[in-house]
């Protein structure tokens, strides 16, 4: 008679306890949030970010292009470098060292680059702080001064250096994207200092940190060394793609 | 198996309580409370981190010159800077959308959008149910698990997750989906979208908060277990 009674109760208490049980991952997820497991969990998360964008990027699909009426004017286009130029760089005796996986590598003049042949290209160029303008680029193909070095096609990444100590590194298809360009011109005019005089790399498929400036050094490799990038190195996404 | 008084047809168990034998009705799947207590973390982490991303640029406008719009406090923000908090943002993104899909499947696969979605010929119930809240006139009878109003404020906030996380992804990627980007008006139009949409999916947690805390133990109870006793929108047999 007391067992009949209170079976009921146990059941709805079953039932329930049941139920409850079900909703543990939540607290797991919950969980995860804690600065104890956060880490692991972000750092998995801007990897699988990093491959969902390589699995949108098309080698041949390219960025929107503008007209020239659409450009934002070029006082108006954000110099947003990490740190000032340093004048005493001597750009007179610039040369881009080119080192790695290359049939011919060594020491570049600007006027050897400008041999290839130009491009011009109104494209939007994005932060990743949140605003786009939209540019005029003006140089060569990075593809094609990579032909002209002799990159091995079995290269994965290419790595850049500047004279203001910035750095970063790329994959190659992004590299050979027909819009990526090594760029001497902004606007029809040549780079001036803020813009990363006298050579720059501009990227259209990925956010703006990735088009670096004051380039001196180009590496092609097949592995990526411990440093990636200078915002990459702190957090941001290495492929940084748009 | 039960039938609510406007005829949609709910999974109930019957068992012995306080001496009675009552009918208990099963109103949230495992997935639904999962999903539910699932966003309640994610929208905490995607909000925070969101005003942390937005901190960076705190404007619509142009970046030169830069009008700031609006400031959020440190306390509201997540991630410490930019690039911690799109960290955050990105990873609880993913997580964001796939509880998003899995949800909308849910409610289509099972049929179960009828007790959720507001439907055109709904409409008309609303009205007396913002009366009641706002007007404090009587309350109409309530003939299943939502009234009108909430499954307004329910299909909104469907909605606004979709625009949230379309707009989302296509600031994640607008360089790929450049011809959606450019019909939408710009990503800095989308930027606005993104906002926007946020809060209109914020606006629904104050209402619904303050409704869990009228309507007591039963409503939030069910939310954890699914289970509710004796609810007074079954038809009796």
């Amino acid at each position: 008679m007391n067992n009949d009674r209170q079976r009921p109760a146990r059941q709805l208490k079953q039932m329930n306890r049941r139920e409850l049980l079900k909703l543990t991952p939540v607290l797991v997820v919950g969980a995860l949030t804690l600065p104890a497991f956060n880490e692991r969990l972000l750092k998995t998360g801007l990897d699988w970010t990093d491959r969902a964008a390589r699995a949108f990027f098309s080698p041949d699909r390219l960025a929107q292009t503008f007209s020239k009426h659409e450009l934002t004017p070029i006082e108006q286009f954000p110099i947003n470098s990490y740190s000032d130029y340093n004048p005493e760089n001597d750009l007179a005796s610039w040369t881009l060292i080119v080192e790695g996986m290359v049939a011919r590598p060594g020491q570049y003049t600007l006027d050897q680059i400008k041999a290839l042949p130009k491009q011009s290209q109104n494209v939007k160029h994005i932060c990743i702080e949140g605003w786009d303008v939209i540019g005029n680029f003006g140089g060569a193909r990075l593809s094609d001064f990579l032909q002209m070095v002799g990159a091995d096609p079995a290269a994965r990444y290419v790595e850049v250096a500047c004279l203001d100590d910035y750095y970063s590194s790329y994959d190659i298809e992004s590299c050979l994207h027909p819009q990526t360009l090594l760029c001497w011109e902004m606007y029809d005019q040549p780079l001036t200092p803020e813009h990363g005089a006298p050579l720059r790399l501009h990227m259209p498929v990925k956010l703006g940190y990735k088009s670096a400036k004051y380039i001196y050094s180009i590496r092609v490799s097949n592995v990526l060394g411990k440093e990636k990038g200078f915002w990459e190195d702190q957090g941001y996404s290495w492929y940084g793609g748009i | 198996m039960a039938t609510t008084k406007s005829g949609l047809t709910i999974h109930t168990t019957e068992l012995e309580h306080d001496g009675v034998r009552q009918t208990f009705a099963q109103e949230h799947s495992w997935l639904v409370r999962f999903t539910h207590w699932l966003n309640a973390i994610l929208l905490v982490v995607m909000t925070m981190s969101g005003l942390e991303i937005y901190m960076a640029f705190p404007s619509f406008g142009a970046k030169i010159p830069q009008e700031n719009f609006l400031d959020f406090p440190e306390a509201m923000r997540l991630g410490g800077w930019l690039g911690g908090a799109l960290q955050w943002h990105l990873t609880f993104a993913w997580m964001f959308t796939l509880s998003g899909v899995a949800y909308v499947l849910y409610l289509i696969v099972s049929g179960k959008w009828r007790v959720v979605i507001l439907r055109p010929q709904e409409f008309r119930g609303v009205w007396p149910m913002v009366r009641h809240y706002f007007l404090f006139k009587p309350k109409p009878e309530q003939l299943e698990p939502y009234n009108p109003l909430q499954k307004l404020a329910y299909t909104s906030t469907i909605v606004f997750g979709a625009v949230v996380v379309i707009t989302g992804f296509l600031l994640f990627q607008p360089a790929q989906f450049a011809l959606a980007v450019k019909l939408l008006g710009g990503f800095g139009m989308i930027r606005i979208y993104h906002f926007a949409a946020m809060i209109g999916f914020l606006s629904f947690v104050p209402g619904h908060l303050l409704m869990v805390a009228l309507h007591g133990w039963s409503n939030f109870y069910s939310m954890l277990t699914g289970w509710k006793r004796d609810p007074d929108y079954l038809v009796k047999d």
